[in-house]
């Protein structure tokens, strides 16, 4: 395992981009950084800019407002950027499909590397779900 | 004005939920306008509630805002119900009682939340950290009785979707005794606090009549010494059958916003205790079927103000028309007074203090008029508003 | 009794008065009285305006402006209907009072209501590209 990879799945930072979600899988998010979950013992730290992120955690079903947004943070990120897609809304646009305001689903706008489903996922489904992307980033580096 | 200067704030933001736009124009350290830019959380959900039967609405308005996810639901039954002439006549008792139980919860679950966030905005993470963890207990409690740790998917036109069992009370009056001594706690550092005092005492004003003007509901038209609380006014559930009080507030500046939230708290936990005393037996659905032509209004005091539904219906089985007024539409555009004549470093914790679902910066660029230009990432605005603190505690100390 | 009161005070310009169970009141009149009525309603009688509900039915546009008077708990709701809908216009109460800023601004994107008067008139929910002359919660 390379060195970038190494310290990039030793800590990752990550940002969190609501892309108009209702809320819930922010405060799921945010939750998973506070004392009862403490994700901050696995490295995790939510950072200020995307410019310091590893992560981008995106929730919500981007409308026409929030897609241009999305693309700006993605490609203001230092790559590699791995993207989660937390809750439903984020994964599939459930109930919101049909909106005038829904253009795309977040993985026609950014590629997602893992698809955190719920709604709102626990923040222990949040965990694991990080924990998976960071066995897929491993795997597959030693794969290759 | 020769030296305005434009703050944006926004529309991201790492630690606050929703994105919100916020443009400070400031003089100096002054800030003398504000432009707000919302509708980075715009769904559609009106024209989407036209394509949903009655039924299946209630799922679609609960995902508006997931702190406040009993009170959309609630609003809106409250409005087919007002077609149907009246909750009282057609909700079961003891479905009420429910209703109003999973109300309050949801206020403390809300308010600590905010205790959380406002702790964190003036420097002191240490609240934030326990307001959150404090909060968790009321979590399990809604994942006891409604099987989720937020959207509860109780309401329903008629009555509510799960029962409480009888075990879980017990387990429910534990936790709201275990909660009440971590309040008292709270009361006693933030209210006692000179730092917090210093910081919030005076700041982010909106006065009486202001409030009216801006049409200001719940919480912030409370601290302004406005006498409105829905669960008074036009009682839903059964909030005319406990015994409770309306915190009001007449300073209408944060630091009576935040008394009103802490007190508010207490009240709820009392309220939650009547319910679960007078809990009657019996159905708790009552299996409506249609729904006639006509008109109707749900209102609900949500834990940041009146959550207002308009529903009308023309016999078939859709709403033609479901018009949704949240609390902090009204509360956010308040902020055009009361952070105007303030300073930057207080704008986050005003901007904040309505509790809204409010949201600042990915990166925040302060703007010298044509040539000089800085970035600031979001927390430097949040930094700006910490140190300012710890100025004031040294101050203390010093004079001490 | 404030229903009296309200019927006193706004007088032969409101009809299809008619209330709907204890604390709903409905009415409607004439677009033309519009700042009048909320005036009274609101400065005089001192209501608080709660929200202002836009619709498009088959005979026009209609806002229903939902007042709540919170010492009784009870809601006046005040109907106009806008005949002309290729170009709806009213005059805009947000120059009364600031609280009605918002909603204006999102009924006129949403339905296409030109508000006379508006102090701000733009574009509120919406993005900044959206389509000019698509109103989203036109019907058809």
């Amino acid at each position: 395992m390379n060195l970038k990879l190494r310290a990039l799945t030793k800590s990752l930072w990550v940002f969190h981009a609501a892309t108009s979600p209702c809320n819930n899988c922010d405060i799921e998010i945010l939750d998973a950084l506070t004392p009862r979950h403490d994700i901050e013992r696995f490295g995790m730290v939510l950072a200020g800019s995307v410019r310091h992120a590893d992560v981008l955690l995106v929730t919500g079903v981007p409308n026409y407002k929030t897609k241009e947004r999305l693309k700006k943070l993605y490609s203001q990120a230092p790559k590699p950027c791995l993207v989660a897609a937390i809750g439903n809304c984020a994964c599939g646009r459930i109930m919101f499909k049909d909106s005038y305001n829904s253009p795309c689903p977040v993985d026609e706008i950014v590629p997602v590397d893992v698809y955190i489903s719920g709604c709102p996922p626990k923040p222990e489904a949040i965990i694991a779900g990080v924990v998976k992307l960071i066995n897929k980033v491993t795997s597959s580096a030693k794969g290759t | 004005m020769s030296h305005k200067i434009v703050i944006p704030i926004g529309p991201y933001h790492p630690l606050q939920e929703e994105p919100e736009f916020f443009r400070l124009y400031v003089d100096g350290e002054k800030v003398v306008d504000i432009d707000i830019v919302i509708g980075y959380m715009h769904r559609g959900i009106e024209e989407l509630s036209e394509h949903n039967h009655f039924d299946q609405v209630p799922f679609l308005v609960e995902r508006i805002c997931g702190i406040c996810s009993h009170s959309h639901p609630n609003a809106y039954v409250l409005a087919v119900e007002d077609i149907l002439g009246g909750e009282r006549n057609v909700v079961p008792e003891r479905a009420l009682y429910i209703r109003t139980i999973i109300d309050e919860m949801q206020r403390i679950h809300s308010h600590l939340l905010w205790l959380g966030l406002a702790g964190h905005f003036i420097g002191y993470n240490t609240v934030w950290m326990w307001a959150w963890r404090y909060r968790e207990p009321i979590l399990d409690m809604f994942e006891m009785i409604t099987g989720n740790r937020q959207h509860y998917a109780m309401c329903k036109v008629g009555g509510v979707r799960r029962d409480i069992r009888p075990q879980d009370i017990p387990i429910l009056r534990k936790a709201l005794d275990e909660l009440v001594p971590v309040i008292d706690m709270f009361k006693g550092a933030v209210m006692d606090d000179p730092v917090i005092q210093a910081r919030l005492k005076g700041i982010g004003i909106l006065n009486r009549q202001q409030a009216i003007d801006w049409c200001a509901v719940g919480p912030t038209a409370r601290a302004a010494g406005l006498d409105i609380d829905v669960r008074r006014d036009e009682p839903y559930g059964v909030t005319d059958r406990l015994k409770w009080n309306v915190i009001i507030e007449k300073d209408g500046d944060i630091f009576a916003k935040t008394k009103v939230r802490i007190l508010e708290l207490y009240e709820s936990i009392n309220m939650i205790r009547q319910c679960l005393d007078k809990l009657p037996e019996g159905p708790i659905d009552a299996d409506i079927k249609d729904i006639p032509p006509g008109e109707g209004i749900g209102r609900v005091e949500a834990p940041r103000g009146e959550c207002f539904h308009y529903v009308r219906a023309d016999g078939t089985n859709r709403p033609i028309r479901h018009k949704i007024r949240a609390p902090s539409y009204m509360n956010v555009a308040s902020n055009k007074v009361a952070a105007v004549g303030g300073t930057i470093s207080d704008a986050a914790i005003t901007l904040a203090a309505v509790d809204p679902c409010y949201c600042c910066t990915e990166r925040t660029a302060v703007l010298e008029k044509g040539s000089e230009k800085k970035i600031m990432n979001g927390f430097d605005l949040i930094k700006l508003s910490q140190e300012k603190t710890e100025k004031i505690r040294n101050n203390k100390d010093n004079r001490d | 009794m404030i229903k009296e009161e309200v019927r006193k005070r706004l007088g032969n310009k409101i009809k299809d008065w008619h209330k709907h169970g204890l604390r709903r009141v409905y009415f409607s009149f004439e677009p033309r009285d519009v700042k009048e009525i909320v005036a009274i309603l609101f400065k005089e009688l001192g209501m608080r305006f709660a929200t202002a509900s836009g619709q498009d039915t088959p005979a026009g546009l209609e806002i229903i402006y939902h007042f709540s008077f919170d010492k009784t708990g009870e809601m006046f709701s005040g109907r106009v209907l806008i005949k002309d809908k290729a170009r709806p216009e009213i005059d805009s109460i947000a120059n009364l009072f600031p609280g009605a800023e918002w909603i204006e601004r999102e009924m006129w994107e949403m339905l296409g209501i030109n508000f006379k008067g508006h102090p701000n008139l733009k574009r509120l929910l919406l993005a900044e590209d959206w389509p000019e002359g698509k109103h989203p919660l036109r019907k058809g």
